[in-house]
């Protein structure tokens, strides 16, 4: 089953018009620039903004047809929105509860008890939502959001009104929310960062429009979409823990291209891990370096090559099944003679754990 | 001190205050949620008609009221018509009257409260199962308590003080219409001070109180919100 969406929204200055099918497991994120319309396609897939013209389908549940249009409130979904709009008049436990009082006690699969623990809100629950802090605020609307049980989970920015540190502090309950509950997520984020720690897949919209859509490992390393071309342009690889060096401190995970090397994460042996690769850490050799400090060197193919302003090119490898980044200069791609198919030596100088 | 007339003038002035906040709160709770909400563009026309008893001369919303209300007129001819009794000098009448007069400050409080809710919590109740009207009492009602407060004092207040209308259209009957602000009036027409001075006094302080606890509790309300 997937989730079908089809929108025409006319604002006049302003036009949302998709027509896309995501998968209806997993996050998926809605990612684009600030006035693009994500968060107008969110609130539409809700039901909360007016849309005469529509197709929305979740898994089996047919949401919007044209005329037929099932309203916010019978629509089994959990919003949480940029703020955490806490009801004022109510303390956190009652704002909790009073999504769950209105789901039939057939249809509660999520536990209260077990969202008040996951987003670790039980020591305020007696609290107003005054005297909580900004990161508390938006944790006690996610597990609002959590506790009725929704068919799919929509975010609008959760962490955009929140300072940096606080960010740090939602982020791992966020990558939590993907290990504990089977629930598709459409997570609408301006933040590369935040997309590559969470996102399975990723719809990027440019002014209305869906310019791509995909698994999240395949977007970011296609030179046809700006996402590589930022400054964090960057790969993310699925590796699984292969065991530790404990002489030096390390943690070694294993890839189908080969194997990284990163300072020690303590998890056990066999663990899913998602590793970022950032294009300007990797360099590029013919042969295999041996005096070099860089430990995390693979044997990879060039797969394509795209010039990245005037005096870079951004490489797209293949290592094992694996794509890497490397944003070298166009100097050093001439010099190396690099081009499709030719076999290198890809170096990374950083591998950063994310999960 | 205070006559029979003066207590019943009291008790008249209270069942009508309380009738008309108490009709003014069930009508003018929808209609200003409605003021609060519509994109309605002429809107502006009806908020203007809603502000007119604060600048009219309560004579003239009166002496409109007699009119309509007699039985010449098309509500109290009709209502004659269909064999009943026309509405002047009726305690009907006065109540008639004082829903128009003090109908500024109920609705404008509650259409001030529920615009400064936002939509945004009423989004969120909708997320999370609440029907309109399920999350208009849970949501909108309490966030807007000040609102309430506000309106239902200011409007059996305003109730209470009034003269003008209640002069026009109310005939000053004893024990039937005669209303405080009519009875204090009558008192110095025919120089009974220490009368005048017992209802005046009373009018003063009751109404100071009421304003007082209003204000403190909106103090109170504001504090607890984030």
């Amino acid at each position: 089953m997937s989730i079908q969406i089809r929108f025409k929204i006319d604002r006049g200055e302003f036009v949302l018009d998709v027509d896309m099918e995501i998968p209806d497991r997993g996050i998926t994120a809605v990612f684009g620039p600030s006035g693009c319309g994500k968060t107008t396609l969110l609130r539409a897939i809700a039901g909360l903004e007016p849309c005469h013209d529509g197709y929305l389908r979740v898994g089996e549940m047919l949401w919007q047809d044209g005329a037929f249009f099932v309203p916010p409130h019978k629509r089994p979904l959990g919003y949480v929105f940029q703020e955490a709009s806490l009801f004022a008049h109510l303390n956190v436990c009652r704002n909790l509860e009073y999504g769950i009082k209105r789901v039939p006690a057939s249809q509660r699969r999520v536990s209260l008890h077990k969202a008040i623990e996951l987003l670790g809100i039980g020591p305020l629950l007696e609290h107003t939502a005054g005297q909580l802090s900004g990161g508390e605020r938006q944790r006690v609307a996610i597990a609002r959001a959590l506790a009725v049980s929704p068919g799919i989970l929509l975010m609008d920015e959760p962490l955009a009104a929140l300072d940096q540190a606080r960010k740090q502090e939602i982020l791992p309950y966020l990558e939590s929310l993907h290990d504990e509950f089977d629930i598709p997520v459409i997570y609408v984020s301006h933040s590369q960062d935040e997309v590559a720690r969470l996102a399975d897949h990723l719809v990027l919209l440019e002014a209305g429009r869906v310019r791509a859509t995909g698994p999240i490992g395949e977007m970011l390393t296609r030179l046809d979409l700006p996402l590589a071309y930022g400054n964090d342009a960057e790969a993310l690889i699925e590796a699984v823990v292969a065991g530790h060096d404990d002489e030096y401190d390390l943690t070694l995970l294993d890839f189908s291209g080969g194997r990284f090397t990163v300072s020690r994460h303590d998890l056990p042996v066999g663990h899913p891990v998602r590793v970022r690769v950032i294009a300007r850490d990797v360099s590029l050799t013919l042969e295999h370096q041996s005096g070099t400090s860089i430990l995390n060197i693979f044997p990879a193919t060039i797969e394509e090559i795209t010039p990245a302003g005037s005096a870079q090119m951004m490489i797209k490898l293949m290592s094992g099944d694996v794509t890497l980044l490397a944003r070298v200069t166009r100097k050093s791609a001439s010099v190396l003679d690099l081009k499709p198919g030719k076999l290198v030596y890809a170096q990374a100088k950083s591998v950063a754990l994310l999960s | 001190m205070l006559n029979d007339a003066d207590l019943a003038a009291i008790a008249i002035t209270l069942k009508l205050a309380a009738t008309t906040t108490l009709i003014l709160l069930l009508l003018g709770t929808p209609f200003a949620w409605w003021l609060a909400h519509t994109r309605w563009r002429y809107k502006f026309m009806l908020e203007a008609v809603v502000a007119l008893p604060l600048v009219l001369p309560p004579t003239v919303l009166g002496f409109y009221l007699l009119v309509a209300l007699g039985p010449q007129g098309p509500v109290g001819g009709l209502l004659e018509h269909l064999g009943g009794q026309p509405l002047v000098f009726t305690f009907t009448g006065l109540v008639i009257g004082s829903v128009l007069y003090s109908m500024p400050f109920v609705v404008q409080p509650l259409q001030g409260a529920f615009a400064s809710i936002g939509p945004r919590p009423m989004e969120v109740a909708a997320t999370l199962r609440a029907s309109p009207l399920d999350r208009f009492f849970t949501v909108a009602v309490p966030l807007a308590r000040s609102g309430f407060l506000t309106a239902a004092v200011l409007g059996f207040a305003h109730t209470v003080g009034e003269f003008g209308v209640v002069l026009m259209i109310g005939g000053n009957i004893p024990g039937q219409t005669q209303v405080l602000s009519i009875a204090i009036y009558d008192h110095v027409e025919v120089l009974e001070y220490g009368h005048a001075h017992w209802l005046s006094g009373g009018l003063l302080l009751a109404s100071f109180l009421m304003l007082m606890a209003v204000y403190a509790l909106n103090r109170r309300f504001s504090l607890v919100r984030p």
